[in-house]
């Protein structure tokens, strides 16, 4: 619709909106994150929820303790690989739409535990991720920040076409493969459908 | 806490009470002069409940055990040796010759227990097992039966070194899962590689 034609109207008391505006509006206000926290990120997770940040002033009060009644999920700290497998559980158990918060330096790629032979290099090899957060751990204000520029993503989403979201098309998956115990590491060690690994331009 | 009886002491005492067992101290020349005793496998369980129960010694706290990997390892010497060497004149002549010698030192894992005593306010005394070699004959036994605390920390340093410890009573990995085949903690541990960057041609 015509933003300046929307603007006229309101000036005249008369209130114009979308379905798709409605829609994103109501969403993005209350995103409901699942109750679970991995390692010290979660203590500023924790905080963040608490009265001095106050994550409840953006519709994210409610920490759900299911995964059938969350929207999103903050991955908060170290995945072991040991504890990756749960990790893709519960993401599989949420109802779509879901997002993911990676929230640490060890949760987007093993931070200080990168090279150890127990940690998980970054859990956007077997789950899509949706926001990345740098850190160690990261401050309150940088998981508002995260969280933010999550409800400004909902927003812009569309309905229909072909740049509407995962969750609207219907041969995209909603679950992902839950890595397996081998005899090396997890199996598979990433998800190719969903990790890209970095590409460097070479000679 | 200091140590209040030494370990040449705690040496004498162990095998004045166990008959015909091995005790080596393995001395540290560090500032903590923390002295330890390597015991011999035969021996150890007795001598463990000898320190326990012993009424001058009573360590009745294991506070900490580890495991430590000691790989192969080569020793380069320079060793002098005379040698007859026949000079361009044609005489034979003895002559000093430096020769450079390899020894080869092969490896065996280890587990160090750190003991206390509650009663008597000592320690710590280190106890030392050192096992045969590092690949089929890695077994110690357990010290869980004398000190219920070793248990869990004997399956650490099983699951990450491959120390089978004899006589322990449920020995299965407690960090990594049933089924790991590696022990990541040894020196020679290569991590899966994993290909998270990848190279483009231009």
């Amino acid at each position: 619709m015509d933003q300046e034609l929307k603007i006229e109207l309101s000036k005249h008391g008369i209130f114009t909106t979308t379905f798709e505006e409605l829609y994103n509006w109501g969403r993005k206000n209350s995103v409901w994150p699942l109750t679970f926290g991995l390692a010290c990120c979660a203590i500023e997770m924790i905080a963040t929820t608490m009265a001095r940040y106050d994550l409840a002033r953006f519709g994210a009060e409610v920490f759900r303790a299911s995964p059938r009644q969350a929207d999103l999920m903050i991955v908060s700290g170290t995945v072991t690989k040991k504890m990756a497998p749960q990790v893709v559980r519960l993401y599989n158990q949420m109802p779509e739409p879901k997002y993911v918060i990676a929230m640490g330096a060890c949760a987007i790629s093993g931070g200080p535990f990168r090279d150890g032979y127990n940690v998980l290099k970054g859990i956007d090899r077997y789950i899509p991720v949706d926001v990345h957060i740098p850190g160690c751990p990261p401050r309150p204000e940088a998981l508002m920040h995260a969280f933010i520029t999550l409800q400004k993503k909902i927003d812009a989403q569309q309905l229909t076409g072909e740049e509407r979201p995962r969750h609207l098309k219907a041969n995209e998956p909603s679950e992902f493969p839950v890595p397996e115990f081998g005899e090396h590491g997890l199996e598979p060690a990433q998800n190719p459908d969903v990790f890209h690994p970095l590409r460097i331009l070479g000679q | 806490m200091t140590q209040a009886i030494s370990v040449e002491e705690i040496k004498a005492a162990m095998e004045a009470a166990v008959p015909g067992c091995r005790a080596e101290i393995l001395r540290n020349e560090s500032p903590s002069a923390q002295h330890s005793l390597l015991i011999d496998h035969e021996h150890a369980v007795n001598v463990a409940a000898f320190l326990r129960d012993d009424m001058a010694l009573r360590l009745d706290f294991c506070s900490c055990v580890s495991g430590v990997d000691w790989p192969d390892r080569e020793i380069t010497e320079k060793v002098k040796v005379k040698k007859t060497v026949t000079t361009p004149e044609g005489e034979a002549q003895e002559q000093d010759v430096e020769e450079t010698r390899k020894t080869m030192i092969p490896g065996f894992l280890e587990a160090v227990y750190h003991l206390f005593s509650i009663e008597k306010k000592h320690g710590p005394v280190v106890l030392r097992m050192r096992t045969v070699n590092r690949g089929g004959d890695a077994r110690l036994p357990s010290l869980t039966p004398v000190w219920r605390s070793a248990e869990f920390q004997e399956r650490e340093a099983f699951d990450l070194y491959g120390i089978v410890f004899e006589g322990h009573p449920d020995l299965r990995r407690i960090l990594m899962w049933e089924g790991f085949a590696d022990y990541p903690m040894r020196k020679d541990y290569v991590p899966p590689a994993e290909d998270d960057v990848e190279a483009v041609a231009k």
